[in-house]
């Protein structure tokens, strides 16, 4: 700021001092809000994928911490020191007349820019890495490797139904799954547009009718988990949700065993499994 | 002769009934409720394999459809939207006759004096505003429990549906419609936008829409929020018929007011006026205009669409016909990004236009803000796949639009940057205004960087369809926007009215709006990240301990509303003390004329020969130090 | 005050008056629930503690009942010996529930064959017509009985369509055509559940969907527990 033309040396040097009272704060806050608010952010570590999302806001709490902090600060340093002086009666007193700085424009073009690129970037290298839990759509661009156990979420109005195609296709009212094992979830709907949010497993994946939605998902410790519906699906939309299970892998041997005797008798009337179901008719006559 | 003068009759007031009768609104509430009938019964005569469902389901869309087609129809033309075009068309010549009316009778009709449609939509959209924050408050009472309690489930989601389509609909107009229309004429240095009739049309296009969004309770309400994705849209009662045909309306409404400002900044600019001497406010208000012709096309076709599935059995988005849902969240989210930006722009014109002149200095970074809005304008039709990032999208696709995403907060921090820059050794005032403006960029702030936690496709995972993105669009437009249009009313009431506000009612307003909006907002980034999706009644009660807190401070923010009507009856209808010429001795061309502004603004077109900021003591002449300021940034 | 602050003045108490009329109409719309209908205790009849809940459900709900819907498929509920219009039950906390359905309606076709199996009654069985069975055909759904979030799905069969004397429009007496279902569940915590049908019986919308089973009062309604 060594542009600005001092009005006589009583005035002291603002921007150095704005700038150091800045980067102290800085550097007292960034390292606080990474050690202790970023631990403790959601989702949690449920899952391969919720541990992801807790590291990449922890990312971004570092990152917009100083970022914050600048406006925040300057804001507080301008209210203070940037005042009309009180009991200034009669003329308006006038600032200097500054209407720009170069430097300084560049210096934040390239900044920000640089900034917001690694973001990009970053977000990037999680997103291809596992899918972060986020819906994939019909052909995942990026699938989980390994053995995976797929499981299908079908959403109806207004609860969530699964079934489990390596195991007859099987469907249950609630979801138990193995930890420790890649599950392949594919998502989809009846009839209108849902969503399935796993919240502690970090899984999040629209259910569109006529559409095969696949998310990925690696549960790491035993847990009860909340699934809602995230997608506005009518009255009872907040209603729509449901308790699951993360279980070792004998117990969830068990479970399955378990679902196919008690679900025996309607067996008979399952559709054959299918990625998408669109049942017939269109519109119920009388 | 003046004694002649002196016993000549006063001119005769017209009777009652003559002022009653023509063409005005209480005609065009007449005509507009024939109308309604007339389409409601065209609907009803309708047959044909495509309506035998309507004996089963009671319900027929094509009747409730044509009805509010008549009903707007009617409405315009009592108020005497039609009668121009006959005339011309039967040969008399042009004429911008509705402007010489006088009195008050002018603020309820067709009026082509752009001034009076800035009032016009003050008071208009102030009272949709009002209407869809005391459906704000019905929303947060129902959610003091975890279950529904007071509000049964259809009324809240009709509710909250009605809350977001009325405040995202007339709001888009909420800085265009009052102020810009009122003072981008004088402040560009003409006599009139390039369409009065038009600019007038919109406002009452927007009324005629509001009306109908708010019938919609006679009709079973709509469960579908303001964003009426199919396939929910196409199951909904006949309800969902007077949100189709609101937001129809509004987007009509915006590409019309879109067209006017451009034409208007475009070719009515007085001489000497340049580009590079355009207020910063004008420059926001054509960006602006630009989203809005350009998005709001988008909006009328998805719903159009949306029409013709709910009435004539088209399949755009029935799925077991071959239609596809994402079609209809890709039309909309065309329209709907641009949408909020259409929001945020003119609250950056605003903040940018007041901040000079309570901090005495010109305005920093002029160019720089000016590529700011410009690139805003030009990114936000590339990033609406964001709201898509979980939708079983091309999943490939997302990367691009995470970038598309991160980049468009590069020129949206320009504005930040010359918002500090032009605070930079100023001698700032802390008036009403300024106040507003502060804490504009405290919340847009907030909002803006939640927003990059959004954009981050992994982050968004867990936080789509939760209640931080509530948090976030409501610091964003709540915190932007609406703190900038009270700015604006402080600011400009004084000249638009030539009233003082009362400025102890005023502070108190500001900061009971400041705190609680932020008691109220910061707690929902909390509950989106624990895991409370949006738009529901039902939530989990570990979670009840904070709603029951948002719901207090949501409450507070009702009482500082009050506050503000409180200040505006007692000041501009009971006591009524005028204002000083230019209170806050801005250098605008608009404070340099009288109060009320003559009807044709300037007796004499000025020639602009200077720079539109020019406060500021000029600084001492560079002694070749290194890195001199050069001057106009 | 002058002349011009008198006309804004009553212009604005005008407006203040017309709008808090609105305002408690609106509020009266928002805030219009169902009637609750508590559930008759059994112990003077059966001896067994418990209460008994008895339904209707009716292919029309007819004029009477609801005058601008008169075509929509709904519930009805016993108060007193009367049918009453309305699906907000109220029933003690952990106790046992006894339910008889009388089904007027034909049938839909479950959207979700899976629901075709009764789930969360005492022997995971329901009883129509007297007898006992544990799922039934989804084609012949009409109606189900579903409250998710104490495990209960209880599909409903329908009269079949080639009945004599059905009943067009509620409330309908024993002498029309109809199957009499009953089912046993237990309720445990307090609390405000929900409940709703599962099958897309509403006639003449888009996937079934549309209309009373999206209506609190007809398709849907809450289970209070206390």
């Amino acid at each position: 700021m060594a542009a600005e033309a001092t009005h006589g040396g009583s005035e002291p040097n603002h921007a150095r001092r704005f700038a150091t009272i800045w980067i102290v704060v800085s550097l007292i806050a960034t390292p606080l809000v990474v050690l202790f608010v970023g631990p403790i952010m959601p989702p949690g570590n449920g899952s391969a994928q919720a541990s992801g999302h807790v590291t990449d806001n922890t990312v971004l709490i570092g990152m917009a911490t100083p970022v914050l902090l600048l406006v925040l600060v300057y804001l507080i340093y301008a209210i203070v020191h940037f005042r009309a002086p009180k009991g200034g009666a009669g003329a308006v007193l006038e600032g200097p007349a500054i209407s720009g700085d170069t430097r300084i424009q560049t210096t934040w073009i390239v900044v920000t820019s640089l900034l917001v690129l690694s973001l990009a970037v970053y977000g990037t290298v999680r997103l291809v890495e596992d899918g972060a839990g986020s819906g994939q759509g019909a052909s995942p661009a990026w699938p989980a490797s390994g053995k995976k156990l797929p499981v299908q979420v079908i959403a109806q109005e207004w609860a969530f139904t699964y079934r489990f195609p390596t195991y007859g296709g099987v469907e249950t009212t609630h979801l138990v799954l193995p930890v420790n094992q890649t599950i392949e979830l594919h998502v989809t709907s009846l009839d209108v547009i849902h969503s399935f949010w796993a919240y502690q497993l970090g899984v999040k994946a629209d259910a569109n009718p006529n559409v095969d939605n696949v998310v990925f998902v690696k549960p790491t410790k035993l847990q009860t988990f909340e699934v809602r519906c995230a997608e506005l699906c009518g009255i009872w939309h907040g209603y729509m949700f449901d308790h699951g299970r993360v279980v070792r892998p004998a117990v969830f041997q068990v479970w399955i065993a378990e679902q196919q005797k008690r679900f025996a008798a309607s067996k008979k009337y399952l559709p054959p499994y299918s990625t998408k179901y669109v049942p017939e008719p269109a519109r119920r006559g009388g | 002769m003046s004694t002649a003068e002196a016993l000549a009759p006063t001119p005769a007031r017209r009777p009652l009934w003559r002022r009653l009768v023509g063409f005005n609104l209480l005609t065009a509430v007449i005509f507009g409720v024939a109308g309604y009938y007339i389409g409601w019964f065209i609907g009803h005569q309708i047959k044909g394999p495509s309506f035998e469902f309507q004996s089963e389901t009671d319900e027929n869309d094509v009747a409730l459809m044509l009805a509010y087609l008549g009903g707007v129809i009617g409405f315009l033309v009592g108020l005497g939207f039609a009668n121009y075009p006959i005339s011309r068309m039967l040969g008399r010549p042009a004429s911008l006759r509705e402007k010489e009316h006088e009195g008050m009778g002018r603020y309820f009709g067709l009026c082509t004096d752009h001034k009076v449609v800035g009032i016009q939509y003050l008071v208009g959209i102030g009272v949709f505003f009002f209407i869809a924050g005391l459906n704000a408050m019905l929303i947060r009472t129902e959610l003091l429990h975890p279950t529904p309690t007071t509000i049964g489930p259809n009324q809240y989601l009709s509710l909250v549906g009605m809350h977001g389509a009325m405040m995202m609909g007339m709001m888009t107009s909420g800085i265009l419609g009052p102020f810009a229309n009122y003072f981008v004429p004088i402040m560009i240095g003409a006599r009139r936008m390039a369409f009065p009739r038009i600019e007038a049309l919109t406002f009452w296009l927007l009324m005629a829409a509001g009306f109908i969004l708010t019938s919609t309770i006679f009709f079973g309400g709509f469960p579908t929020g303001w964003t009426g994705y199919e396939p929910l849209n196409e199951q909904a009662v006949m309800g969902m018929d007077s949100y189709i045909c609101f937001f129809a309306l509004v987007g009509l409404s915006m590409m019309l007011l879109g067209l006017n400002m451009i034409a208007t900044i475009v070719a009515h600019r007085a001489p000497g006026m340049t580009w590079s001497r355009l207020p910063i406010f004008v420059w926001s208000v054509l960006a602006t205009a630009v989203l809005m012709v350009l998005s709001a096309p988008m909006l009328i076709g998805a719903l159009l669409m949306a029409a013709f599935d709910r009435t004539i059995n088209t399949s755009f988005f029935v799925v077991s016909s071959g239609g596809s849902p994402y079609l209809f969240e890709n039309l909309f989210w065309f329209f709907g990004h641009p949408e909020v930006y259409i929001l945020a722009l003119p609250g950056f014109g605003i903040v940018l236009e007041l901040l000079p002149v309570f901090t005495r200095k010109p305005l920093w970074g002029y160019k720089l803000a000016i590529s700011g809005m410009l690139g805003v304008t030009l990114l936000s039709f590339f990033v609406w796949q964001h709201h898509l990032f979980v939708s079983g999208i091309n999943a490939t696709l997302r990367p691009f639009y995470m970038l598309s995403t991160e980049i468009i907060s590069i020129p949206t921090g320009f504005i930040f940057l010359c918002v500090m820059g032009t605070l930079w050794k100023a001698r700032a005032r802390f008036t009403v205004p300024m106040l507003f403006c502060m804490g504009w960029t405290f919340n847009f702030l907030i909002g803006g960087l939640s927003g990059v936690f959004l954009s981050d496709t992994p982050s968004d995972t867990d936080t789509h369809g939760s209640f931080f993105v509530m948090a976030h669009f409501h610091y964003t437009i709540m915190g932007g926007l609406i703190f900038t249009f009270f700015a604006a009313i402080y600011y400009w009431v004084p000249k638009m009215f030539g009233l003082k506000l009362n400025e102890r009612l005023a502070k108190v307003h500001f900061w009971s709006l400041f705190l609680a909006f932020n008691s109220t907002f910061m707690p929902l980034f909390v509950l989106g990240m624990k895991g409370m999706p949006r738009r529901v009644s039902a939530y989990n009660p570990d979670l009840q301990g904070l709603n029951v807190w948002v719901s207090i401070s949501a409450f507070v923010i009702g009482l500082s509303m009050l506050v503000f009507i409180a200040n505006v009856v007692y000041s501009l209808i009971i006591v009524r003390e005028p204002a000083e010429a230019n209170p806050w001795h801005s250098k605008s061309l608009e404070w340099q004329l009288p109060t009320p502004v003559p009807v044709n603004n300037f007796d004499q077109i000025p020639t602009i020969d200077h720079d539109p900021y020019e406060y500021g003591t000029p600084l001492p002449p560079p002694r070749g130090a290194p890195g001199a300021v050069p001057a106009g940034g | 005050m002058g002349v011009l602050a008198k006309k804004l003045l009553g212009i604005g108490v005008g407006v203040v008056v017309a709008g808090v009329l609105i305002g408690l109409y609106v509020a009266g719309w928002a805030t219009s629930f169902p009637k609750t209908v508590a559930a008759v205790s059994t112990r003077p009849v059966v001896g067994v503690s418990g209460t008994q809940l008895t339904l209707q459900t009716v292919a029309a709900i007819g004029p009477k009942y609801s005058p601008s819907n008169p075509d929509w498929v709904s519930y009805l509920v016993k108060e007193k010996g009367k049918w009453v219009h309305s699906t907000v039950f109220k029933v003690p906390a952990n106790s046992i529930v006894h339910v008889t359905v009388l089904q007027y309606d034909g049938d839909s076709g479950l959207r979700n064959p899976f629901l075709s199996q009764v789930q969360g009654t005492l022997n995971g069985r329901e009883t129509v017509d007297g007898k006992s069975i544990d799922a039934i055909d989804p084609e012949e759904a009409s109606h189900t009985f579903a409250v998710p979030q104490l495990g209960v799905f209880i599909p409903l069969p329908g009269v079949p369509e080639e009945a004599k004397n059905q009943c067009e429009f509620a409330p309908c007496t024993l002498a029309q055509a109809h199957r009499t279902i009953t089912f046993t569940f237990r309720t445990g915590k307090r609390g405000r559940y929900r409940w709703q049908c599962f099958v897309p019986c509403a006639a003449g919308w888009i996937d079934g969907n549309g209309g009373p089973m999206q209506t609190l009062g007809y398709m849907d309604g809450f289970l209070e527990v206390t």
